[in-house]
């Protein structure tokens, strides 16, 4: 009779010390995760104009908050993605020499339709759509975000 | 009157343990007896890194548009700037690089055997804080190679079942790194880290007065020395030592502060980790993309953490240390981790 009485009031002991104790660490824990800010969803941007790469280069530009490149190709063609390795988040850069778009942290290689090829980037990096807002020098060229 | 303060000291505080502990207190003399000194060498670096650091706080910044502004305003302005912060930065790797030493030494001699665990495992914990202030130090001048360290750095938190994309968040305070990592970093390293570390360093070295040193399995004692102050004379020496190398390399070779991060740059070619990542590095760079079904990098940070644990349980998992005997599995694993760390460290320099 003592006994279960004993530990009945254990049990609520108990059940109070977790809930008080729960009631300092959920808001530590809220506290720390920080808010989701407006997320800058940009759906395109003005990546560069034209005349400003030259054949077989590549240009870092801001997509949003995030980092994009993009490529013209040997051959004039533009091609775009998201310049951050599919590895672990550096940003990548085009390699002239090999024609492949390349990531210096831990030597990850994408062909120049951001096809993973060589070295630890598991996926291929998330490309986006190019659009030419006219063939003069100094015209828009857009990058679109896929949709 | 140093002899009236202390019997006035003595009427008001117990001190019999403290002189018992001064008059008993001996090293044990034999082959290795060297390798006792670099966990005093350790401290001694830890105690620089407390007092450079405060200085450092004086003058530094922690915001991204300011932070490398007030390095290199610490660095070309202040009087003796660019000594504290050079000490500071070269004290962090002796310091890490005397913990390893010292981690292996006490590995290999078994110290970890009981009663000696509770020290072992707060050793252990104590280097991966150091790894951790050294993690979050390197971002603070907000330069271009720490900024790209510490996106790489970070995203490997992702990783972690269940909580790591909360994690990453916490730790970036946001999607990516900005100046909320700067901030949430600088607290870490300046408030949270220290805290830890000093609770359990204050547990290491007290086990260590109560436990005394130890002595190796089957190692052949020619005599004891005395700590205080034979030894402790010794332990000084091998500070000034320190102290020589630590001024001498901090002098001549000041450290750089680089160009100041661009979150819309490409990473820089050659870019590396503080040298007690590279072998971790080298690993994640030469795991291929995919091995049987798995993520490359999942893997090899699996690996990673695996061994780690395995090396933080050590003395309960050496049977034989605990009857006194020495297993040769546990010393083969020690070399097996020492050549690769070695052996990957030098080809991430090479490559």
């Amino acid at each position: 009779m003592d006994s279960s009485r004993r530990s009945f009031l254990n049990l609520l002991l108990g059940v109070t010390g977790v809930g008080a104790l729960g009631s300092i660490v959920y808001p530590v824990l809220k506290y720390l995760t920080p808010p989701q800010n407006a997320e800058q969803s940009v759906a395109s941007v003005v990546a560069a104009t034209v005349g400003e790469l030259k054949p077989n280069s590549g240009k870092i530009f801001k997509f949003g908050n995030k980092p994009g490149i993009l490529i013209m190709t040997q051959n004039g063609e533009y091609r775009a993605f998201s310049a951050i390795c599919t590895h672990l988040n550096c940003t990548v850069q085009y390699d002239p020499e090999i024609q492949q778009i390349w990531c210096a942290c831990h030597n990850g290689h994408f062909d120049l339709f951001g096809k993973n090829v060589s070295g630890p980037p598991p996926k291929p990096l998330e490309s986006f759509d190019v659009e030419m807002k006219g063939e003069n020098v100094g015209d828009e060229i857009v990058v679109l975000r896929r949709s | 009157m140093i002899q009236r303060l202390l019997t006035w000291l003595e009427d008001r505080v117990d001190l019999s343990s403290i002189k018992h502990l001064i008059q008993e207190k001996t090293v044990p003399r034999h082959r290795m007896t060297g390798f006792y000194f670099f966990g005093g060498v350790a401290l001694f670096f830890f105690i620089v890194q407390i007092i450079s650091g405060i200085l450092l706080l004086f003058y530094y910044r922690p915001t991204s548009e300011e932070a490398f502004e007030s390095v290199k305003f610490i660095m070309t302005q202040v009087p003796f700037g660019w000594l504290v912060r050079s000490i500071h930065s070269w004290s962090a790797n002796l310091m890490i690089l005397s913990l390893f030493l010292h981690m292996f030494s006490t590995f290999f001699m078994r110290a970890y055997r009981k009663p000696r665990e509770i020290t072992w495992i707060t050793g252990f914990l104590l280097l991966g804080l150091s790894m951790g202030f050294g993690f979050t130090g390197y971002l603070l001048p907000w330069n271009k190679l720490a900024f790209f360290a510490t996106r790489v750095g970070t995203d490997m938190v992702s990783v972690v079942p269940l909580i790591g994309e909360w994690l990453l968040r916490v730790l970036r305070g946001g999607e990516d790194v900005t100046g909320a990592t700067l901030t949430r970093f600088f607290g870490i390293h300046v408030t949270i880290l220290p805290m830890i570390v000093f609770a359990l360093l204050g547990i290491h070295l007290v086990l260590i007065q109560q436990q005394g040193m130890s002595v190796p399995i089957g190692a052949r004692i020619k005599g004891q020395i005395p700590f205080f102050p034979n030894f402790m004379m010794k332990d000084l020496l091998a500070w000034l030592l320190a102290l020589a190398v630590l001024a001498g390399i901090a002098s001549i070779f000041p450290w750089e502060l680089g160009v100041k991060a661009d979150p819309f740059a490409s990473a820089p070619a050659g870019i590396k980790p503080e040298w007690y990542f590279l072998f971790m590095f080298q690993a994640l760079k030469v795991i291929p993309a995919h091995v049987l079904g798995m993520e490359g990098e999942v893997l090899g940070l699996a690996a990673f953490g695996l061994c780690g644990l395995l090396f933080m349980l050590v003395p309960f998992l050496d049977r034989k240390a605990q009857r006194e005997e020495r297993s040769k599995l546990i010393t083969g694993a020690g070399w097996v981790a020492v050549i690769f760390i070695v052996a990957m460290t030098i080809w991430a320099y090479l490559d």
